[in-house]
């Protein structure tokens, strides 16, 4: 069930220039979150942002109640949110939208693909993917490696791998350059920029491998009303927010080959 | 105490919820109890499927938004074989707003909702500012509007609204056109017609170049023009644009609306209606108001 809450921020993480984490609690129960959905926040204090802002879960510890939330610093609803500091409230309307997929088999294996703030919800699925045996490659990728916000993290829920434009870190080039691109998975999972993830999603289909990308867009209600968010797929206009952000791409063809 | 009367429909109170915002009331069921509502407009509804303009269709703006959706629908057969048996049993009065691009797809659609037994009222869109053939086209012009509103009149048979578009040089003149014609009630306004550029990218945000104004930006263009309507026409006047509050909502009433409708506030704050219906319960108990049909038009 979807519900409006009024968190606290219990915790702020700088990482890097670019990026943020808040980590929120209400000191009660959440509602679940599943890996691949969503939050939308208000943004209080500004002139200029009206409407809520889509942000995706970075990690979920159900245990504690608590969600963590990794922003970018894009425009003037993230760089007001910037400014919240542990102790400070934050509206969030959750949990919103269709995750990924994660009941996969045991001993399954799955390379999940992230790129700059795209890779925030991976970290929330590998955990959950560990948690039902899939063998998990995570590559990161980034044009630098401080674009890459967060890595070790991920350490404890299978084999990171690194792809830097300037090779700054790890594998110089794009992340399907990468080695452990081309190695076989039973499932590929995608978040980040728009060629990025139509590069990842080409790839495999041609290899036949079952893939779905997380894609992002501006939103007005998040909840599948308004129609403002959609994104072309082979059914027609559907929307980010309701929809998705989650899509397999056998319904994508229009959307990756474009 | 809050109970008003729009035509032959009776609500609960004065708080409905504008087409286009709340998509068929169930996207926003977890957020809000929808049998307290006055009634909710159910997105706009053709004689065919749409699948609406191409994205970018959205851009914030200050107190405000801009929107390009373009009619996205799944159109009215859809509407009548699934989703209205999925929300025909809610206490509440369920009202389809009714768009199209010709006069006889106006009347297809009406006629069809006609035999609905739960909807009590249509809204006949006249004035979607997104659409490149009819919507607005005739809602500018009182001749066309008043014919299109003869033509559904003559096959609908229930209460009949009309929403009127603030894009006009005098509403006053369409609100009585239709008036004419045989409306029972009119709402407004639609979305104001803007425009706003991305510097850095130097194109439109929209892919549509221009598009709707919604949110509290537009409140007070829209409430000079309930008050221009509301002293203008005997039918009664629901008014919106831009309510996020029991105190906007009252400057409504204050200036004729029988009743109201929110929009965009929806999106900011998804049980908003059922803080406006409390708020303008408190309203009334402060201020001794045992029939809140007192403070319509008193301005």
């Amino acid at each position: 069930m979807k519900e409006i809450h009024n968190f606290s921020i219990l915790e702020r993480r700088q990482l890097g220039s670019r990026y943020f984490a808040l980590v929120l609690g209400h000191g009660g129960r959440m509602q679940p979150v599943a890996p691949g959905q969503f939050v939308e926040v208000l943004v209080e204090g500004s002139r200029d942002v009206m409407l809520r802002r889509p942000i995706s879960v970075h990690d979920v510890d159900e245990e504690k109640g608590t969600m963590t939330l990794l922003i970018q610093i894009v425009g003037n609803g993230t760089r007001k949110l910037a400014e919240l500091g542990v102790g400070d409230k934050l509206n969030v309307v959750y949990p919103l939208g269709h995750g990924f997929t994660s009941d996969l088999r045991p001993q399954t294996s799955a390379l999940l693909v992230g790129g700059g703030a795209g890779i925030a919800p991976l970290l929330h699925l590998s955990k959950v993917l560990k948690a039902k045996s899939v063998s998990c490659t995570i590559l990161l990728g980034g044009r630098t490696a401080e674009l890459i916000p967060v890595r070790d993290e991920f350490n404890p829920y299978g084999r990171l791998c690194i792809a830097t434009d300037d090779g700054s870190m790890g594998h110089k080039g794009l992340v399907v350059e990468h080695p452990a691109f081309s190695e076989s998975y039973d499932m590929i999972y995608t978040c980040g920029p728009t060629p990025m993830m139509k590069a990842v999603a080409r790839s495999a289909a041609e290899r036949g491998i079952r893939c779905e990308v997380s894609l992002e867009n501006m939103m007005a209600c998040g909840v599948g009303a308004c129609l403002c968010c959609v994104t072309d797929t082979d059914d027609g206009h559907r929307c980010v927010c309701k929809d998705g952000p989650v899509f397999d791409i056998s319904t994508m063809r229009k959307w990756y080959e474009k | 105490m809050l109970s008003v009367k729009v035509h032959n429909l009776c609500l609960k109170n004065p708080v409905m919820t504008a087409s286009g915002t709340f998509g068929y009331g169930e996207e926003f069921a977890d957020f809000v109890d929808l049998e307290r509502l006055g009634g909710f407009i159910v997105k706009g509804t053709t004689g065919s499927h749409r699948e609406g303009n191409p994205y970018p269709r959205m851009a914030e703006t200050p107190s405000g938004m801009l929107n390009a959706v373009g009619l996205q629908n799944g159109g009215v057969e859809k509407f009548c074989k699934e989703v209205y048996h999925r929300i025909k049993h809610l206490d509440t009065n369920i009202i389809v707003n009714v768009s199209g691009s010709s006069i006889e797809e106006y009347c297809d659609v009406a006629s069809q909702i006609d035999e609905l037994e739960k909807i009590p009222a249509i809204e006949l869109n006249i004035s979607c500012p997104n659409v490149k053939k009819g919507g607005m086209g005739f809602g500018t012009n009182p001749e066309m509007a008043a014919q299109v509103v003869s033509e559904v009149r003559k096959v609908y048979h229930k209460t009949l609204i009309v929403k009127l578009t603030p894009n006009v040089t005098s509403v006053v003149d369409i609100a009585k056109a239709v008036e004419d014609a045989g409306a029972d009630s009119v709402s407004l306004i639609n979305t104001m017609l803007g425009m706003a550029v991305d510097v850095e990218k130097q194109r439109p945000y929209l892919s549509t170049i221009t598009g709707g104004l919604s949110g509290p930006a537009v409140k007070p263009v829209a409430v000079r023009m309930v008050w221009q309507v509301a002293h203008a026409v005997k039918i009664p006047v629901v008014g919106l644009g831009g309510i996020a509050t029991a105190a906007d909502a009252l400057e409504f009433l204050m200036v004729g609306a029988k009743a109201i409708q929110v929009g965009t506030a929806n999106f900011i704050d998804p049980a908003v209606t059922m803080k406006i219906v409390d708020g303008l319960e408190d309203y009334c108990k402060r201020h001794g108001i045992n029939d809140i049909n007192d403070i319509i038009g008193i301005i």
